[in-house]
């Protein structure tokens, strides 16, 4: 059952730039666009095992840091391959100075 | 002494797999993230001026070799539009293919394809060739793009550098693309749903090369195949001999990247051609980092790697009698000591550190 889960603060990423979340068994990552808004995906690359928080962050896409794969962070497309599949993606809201996701 | 079966097809592929060399464990040199995403910030302008540079140097050598033909005194300027087109085209093929060259992504599209045509590299196959080779690493079996494989057949270097071999393979893939199907080892690092494109690319070069033999017979004159084609013979020399260079002669079956790969310092002519891919380990642990500011990375994890050859000529001497050992034991492998400040070697499951 999703539940909403304190991830960070809204400091804790800077602007145009990607951190780490793990939970329960799963990971994560908060990314944080140019523009301020704060997403949630799955941490890994759907082309292969590699984890996305030392990718890097353009506007509000992710790229991967092994293949160069493009995701849309807003929707979890694949706007550049090699990857095919999207990510998931996770709402996403700010309350106070926290990050706060549904996983 | 373990007999190498590079085929993706073959027996080793599954045994890569089952001794763990097929992982994300590879070895990584922690750098600070703000100076990481200072290093990966892309730029427009590095791309576009070199690139300019480098198409407008191979008009003005082409119109001036065309112009003097048929003197012998052409032969320099067909000489440097080779080198151009066969070799600086590679380092733009690999580059933009990381989508790392330039930061608008449609300029990265356009030189990459341009770039895969003068390399007769279908733009699809090859990415995901390109993608295996960096998961992958030179580990037998999985890595389709070993430039020297053990024991090396120098026969084989030698076509090479002509080009010979690489130009009948790539001209082979496209033919069978051409009619619709893709290779056994191709279906192993290429998704499907590329396939198609794969067809409908093969088939436009085809009609590429079609004219140009056309326009060659009718025009009674070999400047057009000396413009399309035979560059990738005549001019991949200096590919070749950088590209060598990057792994030749190192560990294999191993998961980092600073026991496989090879950094050498590079005249400017070199690195301007190469597009500074002389920064191999650096690209290879750091893929995401653009060519103009591997100097700098390099700077950063100097501390962490083993001393880079002084000159290409310092790197053969170094490599040719490691080639040449792996001839009689292909186990041999060259192991480069590491600075005080480094992190010890992480070999993986085969090799002790």
């Amino acid at each position: 059952m999703p539940q909403w889960i304190d991830a960070c603060s809204i400091d804790d990423i800077d602007a145009e730039d990607v951190i780490r979340f793990d939970h329960g068994d799963s990971t994560y990552i908060i990314v944080r666009d140019d523009k301020d808004n704060y997403y949630c995906t799955d941490g890994m690359c759907t082309h292969e095992a590699v984890h996305l928080s030392d990718g890097l962050v353009v506007e509000a896409t992710i790229e991967c840091p092994k293949h160069s794969s493009v995701f849309d962070c807003a929707t979890g497309e694949v706007e550049t391959p090699p990857a095919c599949a999207n990510l998931c993606t996770y709402p996403t809201k700010i309350v106070g100075d926290r990050v706060l996701v549904e996983v | 002494m373990t007999f190498r079966d590079y085929n993706l097809t073959g027996p080793a592929n599954a045994q890569a797999i089952a001794s763990g060399l097929v992982t994300e464990d590879w070895y990584r040199t922690p750098i600070d993230r703000k100076v990481m995403k200072d290093l990966m910030k892309r730029s427009d302008h590095p791309a576009t001026r070199d690139t300019i540079v480098l198409f407008g140097l191979m008009a003005a050598f082409a119109s001036a070799a065309v112009m003097i033909m048929p003197s012998w005194w052409s032969v320099p300027f067909w000489m440097a539009y080779g080198v151009l087109y066969g070799s600086a085209m590679d380092a733009r093929w690999h580059e933009c293919g990381h989508g790392t060259a330039f930061k608008t992504r449609w300029k990265n599209t356009v030189v990459y394809h341009i770039a895969c045509f003068c390399m007769i590299r279908d733009p699809y196959c090859w990415k995901y060739s390109h993608a295996r080779h960096h998961s992958d690493t030179v580990i037998v079996g999985r890595d389709p793009e070993v430039a020297i494989m053990r024991p090396v057949v120098i026969l084989k270097m030698v076509l090479n550098l002509v080009g010979v071999l690489d130009f009948i393979d790539g001209m082979k893939r496209m033919v069978i693309h051409a009619t619709g199907r893709m290779l056994d080892d191709e279906q192993d690092y290429v998704e499907p749903v590329f396939y198609s494109k794969t067809y409908r690319t093969s088939r436009i070069w085809l009609a590429i090369y079609a004219c140009t033999g056309v326009a060659a017979i009718a025009l009674q004159s070999w400047v057009p195949v000396l413009l399309i084609g035979l560059p990738r013979l005549y001019g991949c020399w200096h590919m070749m001999l950088v590209g060598w260079l990057q792994h030749g002669g190192l560990a294999d079956n191993v998961l980092d990247h600073r026991m496989n790969c090879r950094t050498v310092y590079m005249n400017p002519i070199s690195r301007f051609i190469y597009w500074d891919m002389n920064y191999h380990i650096e690209h290879h642990m750091f893929p995401l980092v653009p060519y103009y500011r591997l100097r700098d990375l390099h700077e950063v994890c100097k501390p962490d790697f083993p001393a880079p050859n002084r000159s290409i000529f310092a790197a053969y001497r170094e490599m040719m009698p490691a080639l040449w050992a792996q001839r009689m034991n292909p186990d041999f492998y060259l192991r480069r000591p590491l600075p005080k400040t480094a992190q010890p070697y992480h070999a993986g499951p085969y090799l002790d550190a």
